[in-house]
Formats: C-alpha cells, structure tokens, sequence
C-alpha cells in the first residue's frame, strides 16, 4: 500500500512538471533566411518570460508543410501564400521582419556603392542578353566608370530559396520577357549562370570570379562588405541599400489585413525605396487558439523590444503603421 | 522417415534472433522502396516513365520535370571518378602489399583509414574552398592550353575555367572512393599463397611479373568486390558535390562546365520544395537512383558469378 502511494505521488509529480513544460515551448520551422533574428529574439523572450521557442530552419516549403500537417505551433515562410490557399488550408499569415536582396558585383575597379543599374540591365543580364560589361546600357548608366570587353559571369542559387523568390519576383514585375522565359519561384529555371549553394555560395563565387554578378541578401551583403550597386527603383531614384530604404520600402507597401498581409513587397512605390525588398511571414494554424495566443505573445513581445536586435543582426524591423496594421489583425482574428 | 533432433533452446534463440536481423534488412528495403513509390506516384502518374526518363527539362515554375540531365551528371561523375580512383587505388594496393618496405605498411595502412573516415561534408567544404581555386587558377586552364588543338580532348576542356564543374567534382569523388577500393584490394592481394608467389620468383619472375600474373589474376574478384563498393559510394555521394558542381540541369560536353547529379539536385531542392509536383518530382529521381544501383548492382554480381564459374572449371 505504501508503495502505491509512493508511485502515485512520484508519477503526480512528474506529470505536473510535464503538463507545465507544454505551456512553456512552443515549436516553430521554417525559412532559413530570418534563423538568426527568430532565435536572438527567443533567446531574448526566454530570459523575460520562461518560455522557451524552438525554431529549426529547414526551408519555407518545410515550413509551410509543417503547418498545413499541424506538426508545428507556427510556420515562417519567406514566400506569402495566397489568400486562396490560406484558406484551403485554414491558416492566418502576418510579416515578422523585412528584407531582401542585394546585387553585388566584382569588377576592377568599382568600390561597392559606385556602379548603377536599374531594372531593365539586371534583367538583360540574367537572361543572359547582355553579355559584356561595356554594353551600352551599362555605359549609359555609369558614365564615369571604367568598364572594359570583359564577359560578364551570373552567379545564382543552385538550391531552392526565399532570396531566389524576391529576386525573380522583383525580375518577373519589371520585365515581361522574364516573366515569359523564366517566371519567379524559389528554384526557377535560370538561362545563365553559374549556381552557388546558399549565400555564402553565391557570395563567394561572386568573390572570386572577375567580372561576375550575383544577389545575395542584404544582411550578408553588409555583414561581409560586399561590393553592392545602386537599383533604380520604380519611382526613378537611383536607391542604396540601406536600412532607410528598406524601411521605405516597408512603410509604402500596400499590406492589406484583409488579404491576410499577402504582398511582394518588390517594386516598392515610395520615392526611396529599395525595389528588391521582401518580408518574412509567420503562418498559424486557425483553429488552435491556445497555441497561436502563445505565439502571438511571443510576436507581439518582439515588435516593442525587438527592434534594436533586429538591426544588430541587419535586419530591418516592420515600420510602426504595419505593426498597428498586424496588431488589428490578430485582435480581430481572436489571437489577442 | 524423418529424424527429429532435440533442440538447444540457446540454439534456437540465437537462430532466431540473426533470423530476425536478417529479416529487418529486407524489411527496410521494401519499406523504403514502398515510400518512393507512394510518394512518387503524382508525378509517375504525370510524366510517366519513359517521358521522364528522357526529359532534359527541369522547369520548377512551369512545373516540368524531367530525370535525364541528372542520370547524366551522375553517370558520367561516377564513371570519371572510378576511372581516376581505380588504377590509383590499385597502386597503392600493390604498393603496400608488394614493394613497400615493413615499416611504412603500417602508416600507409592507417592513412587510407582516416581517408575513409573523413565525413563527406568535409570533403565538399575543402573542396569548394581549398580544391576550387586551385583547379580554376593553375589545373583548368593549364589543361586547356594543353589540349587546346587536339580535336576531341579539345572538346572536353571547353569553357571558362571555374572550378566548380564536373573534372572539380569528380576529382573529388575520386579521393573520397581511392580508400575502399585499396583496402579491400591490399586484403585480397594478401590472400595470394606465399607458395604461389615463391615458386614464381624461384623461375625468375620480375617483382611486375608476379603482380600481373600471379597475385591479380588471383585476387581479381575480391578486387572486383572492392571496385564495387567504391561504385556504390561514388553513386550516392551526395554532400562533398553538392558544393563545388553548381546543379546546372543540362546535357554537358565539356569538363568544364557545371551540372547536375541526382543526389545533387536531391541536397539542393529538398527544403524548398513548395508544390506537391515538385515534391513528387524529387522523389521520383530518388526512386530512379535506388534503381540505378539495384541494376549496376544485379549487373555485377552477374559477372562475379560467371566469373566465379569459369574459375571453378
């Protein structure tokens, strides 16, 4: 008998601390883009609140398969999914953090910041018609550098990716024959180049190879000082790749609630915005309230503590008009 | 009428239990060929087999998918590779076994084992950051310059070099497969009777003559065995290529340009599988590449036997 009540007690005990432990974890998979910001940001929560969020970084299409597969609290996904199939699959989407991607170049000679494109070169370039350095197009649009006959060398992603998405995204708006020969997507297709295997791949073959061109993410542009150019953005300005342009970028975007927050936010209208910016999302299963109330919590946390982090890691945090936007959202999505 | 043997109960444990691993094996082979199957049948039902299998397309967005530009890249890596690594490997082989004096057996011995342990992964960084460059700036372009007018080999080394193409991959390849077959061939070039050898040297063999007459003729299908399992590795190597071949879909021609391997394709376009074809797709080339082995598989145990056979006679 008294060795019941032992076991009883024990295997209480026990059980508490589990029941406890569910609360505080919650799992989340996803786009390997945002990793970094995601994790300082639970590392962060954790030390303010207990609860603990476990992220892994297995690509948007894992992801979006784990949410639709309920195997997760919360899926992150650099690709918006359409309204369509968030509510085929009965799920709510809101942006985390903004973005995107930078071409970068390696010609001698050019320091980064100092050679000019606008959407019409970068597209000729990536179909592969513009095949030399001292094309026309891209004499008339840097008079004052030095380029010689050299071949121009692209370098894309080999593998699928959210920062493919952007680019083709951003390539497919401004060129209609982009749009007819390639299209956009994570993996597409592509007419030229050489393929490097996630950032670090793009940016070091870009590096090492003379007279080539690539697009990396603005956060790995900056953090491994890469030669960026300057983008004519839709507007007309000639934009640097900055927090400030990206922030414009952001501010002018037309998210719309109502559409669950689906946008390219490619091709920007503001005056000042980077052309090839792009947010992450974070998708959430409708029906599990308790769970999506939880990482609503974590969210909301991140967006009025989170900034400086965010840009610590070169990220550029969500502007204060969409953060209200997504606040609307969620309180009228029964979430907070 | 039959006899009845009173069984040892330990006897029959253990006859049961390796009777059950035995069966796990099997069991995991049907099992994994039962989900390529399942979850490639949306696109078997789409493409088909022969229009798969002959398609060089490989079109995410228009959602086009075809396995013959990666059944390319992977044939053709894995026949340079074995073709770099086989007459390199059997050197060392004859090496460590014939001519090598006693002391530098042992070190050579335990240098081709750590080759062998070294994790792919590894192989594929020190490929892409050590191998690539120096195959772009010294090796490629001195072997173009060198075949420059020779009308086929000329052919062969075309195009800027890079460094990430197949001659980078399959040079890699090559060093990681060298270990297996020298390995097994040092064991099965052990396995020659001294006596053989001795009687050979006693009528005047040259130390060649005894390799080439004596000790490989017997040893050639350990040999063979040992070839083999470098051919399996080499087939499925998936991470020390991924990096430095550029998963280019296309039929190539030359050395110097970049490609695609099934494996490749596989590490590569995985996570970012957004579509349910796409998905499927991937799983079919996976489908494609376990049967590629089971054939290269059945087609050399085939010449084992009949060489086991003409051996017997």
């Amino acid at each position: 008998m008294k060795t019941i009540v032992k076991v009883v007690v024990v295997v209480a005990f026990v059980l508490s601390f589990a029941q406890a432990e569910a609360a505080d974890m919650l799992n989340g998979a996803g786009a390997t883009f945002p990793y970094p910001v995601y994790s300082a940001w639970a590392f962060d929560y954790n030390k303010a609140t207990g609860v603990q969020i476990n992220y892994q970084s297995i690509g948007s299409g894992g992801g979006i398969r784990q949410i639709t597969e309920r195997t997760v609290d919360f899926g992150a996904s650099d690709a918006p999914l359409p309204p369509e199939q968030l509510a085929k699959d009965k799920l709510l989407q809101f942006p985390a953090v903004i973005g995107g991607v930078v071409p970068v170049v390696n010609i001698a000679g050019v320091k980064p910041g100092e050679m000019r494109l606008d959407s019409d070169a970068i597209s000729k370039i990536f179909l592969g018609e513009i095949k030399y350095w001292d094309d026309n197009k891209i004499k008339s649009l840097n008079p004052k550098t030095k380029l010689s006959h050299d071949e121009i060398t692209v370098v894309h992603r080999s593998d699928g990716s959210g920062t493919t998405a952007v680019f083709t995204e951003y390539l497919k708006g401004v060129s209609p024959d982009w749009k007819t020969k390639v299209g956009a997507g994570t993996a597409v297709q592509w007419p030229v180049g050489i393929g490097g295997k996630g950032n670090e791949g793009v940016a070091n073959y870009t590096q090492r190879t003379a007279n080539s061109i690539g697009y990396v993410e603005f956060a790995y542009a900056e953090q491994n000082k890469l030669t960026y150019t300057l983008v004519k953005n839709s507007a007309g300005t000639f934009v640097v790749p900055s927090f400030d342009s990206f922030e414009d970028a952001a501010d002018t975007g037309t998210f719309d609630p109502q559409k669950h927050f689906f946008l390219w936010l490619v091709n920007a209208p503001g005056k000042n915005s980077w052309p090839i910016a792009g947010a992450t999302f974070i998708l959430l299963a409708q029906e599990k309230t308790d769970a999506n109330r939880n990482v609503v919590k974590f969210y909301d946390w991140a967006f009025r503590n989170g900034d400086s982090k965010a840009k610590e890691l070169t990220y550029v945090p969500l502007p204060k008009s969409l953060k209200d936007k997504i606040r609307a959202y969620w309180k009228a999505n029964g979430l907070q | 009428m039959a006899v009845t043997f009173k069984k040892n109960p330990g006897d029959i444990i253990f006859s049961s239990i390796t009777a059950v691993a035995s069966c796990t094996v099997i069991i995991f082979i049907i099992g994994i060929l039962f989900v390529l199957i399942k979850e490639s049948s949306l696109a078997i039902e789409k493409f088909g087999v022969i229009k798969f299998l002959t398609s060089t397309e490989w079109n995410p967005v228009k959602e086009s998918f075809g396995a013959l530009t990666s059944i390319y890249g992977t044939i053709v890596t894995t026949v340079l590779s074995l073709l770099m690594a086989i007459p390199v490997a059997l050197g060392i082989a004859i090496f460590i076994t014939e001519i090598s004096p006693n002391f530098l057996k042992g070190p050579i011995g335990i240098a081709i084992e750590l080759l062998a342990a070294i994790p792919s992964i590894i192989y594929g960084m020190w490929g892409l950051f050590t191998l690539s460059p120096i195959m772009s700036n010294y090796v490629e372009p001195f072997l173009k310059k060198a075949t420059a007018g020779i009308p086929l080999l000329g052919a062969l080394f075309q195009g800027t070099p890079m460094g990430i193409d197949i001659l980078t991959a399959s040079i890699i390849l090559s060093i990681m497969i060298i270990p297996f077959t020298a390995s097994i061939a040092r064991d099965a070039f052990n396995l020659t009777p001294a006596v053989v050898k001795e009687s050979a040297y006693a009528l005047g063999a040259t130390k060649w003559e005894v390799v080439k007459n004596i000790v490989i003729p017997y040893s050639k299908l350990g040999v063979f065995g040992g070839i083999l399992f470098s051919l399996g590795r080499a087939l499925g190597e998936t991470m020390a290529v991924a990096f430095v071949l550029g998963n280019n879909h296309r039929i190539f021609t030359s050395l110097l340009d970049t490609a695609a391997t099934i494996t490749v394709t596989l590490a590569n376009e995985f996570t970012e599988a957004d579509k349910d074809i796409y998905l499927s797709s991937l799983f079919y080339l996976a489908l494609v590449l376990f049967m590629m082995s089971f054939i290269f598989l059945a087609i050399a145990k085939f010449f084992l036997l009949r060489a086991e056979r003409k051996y017997r006679r």
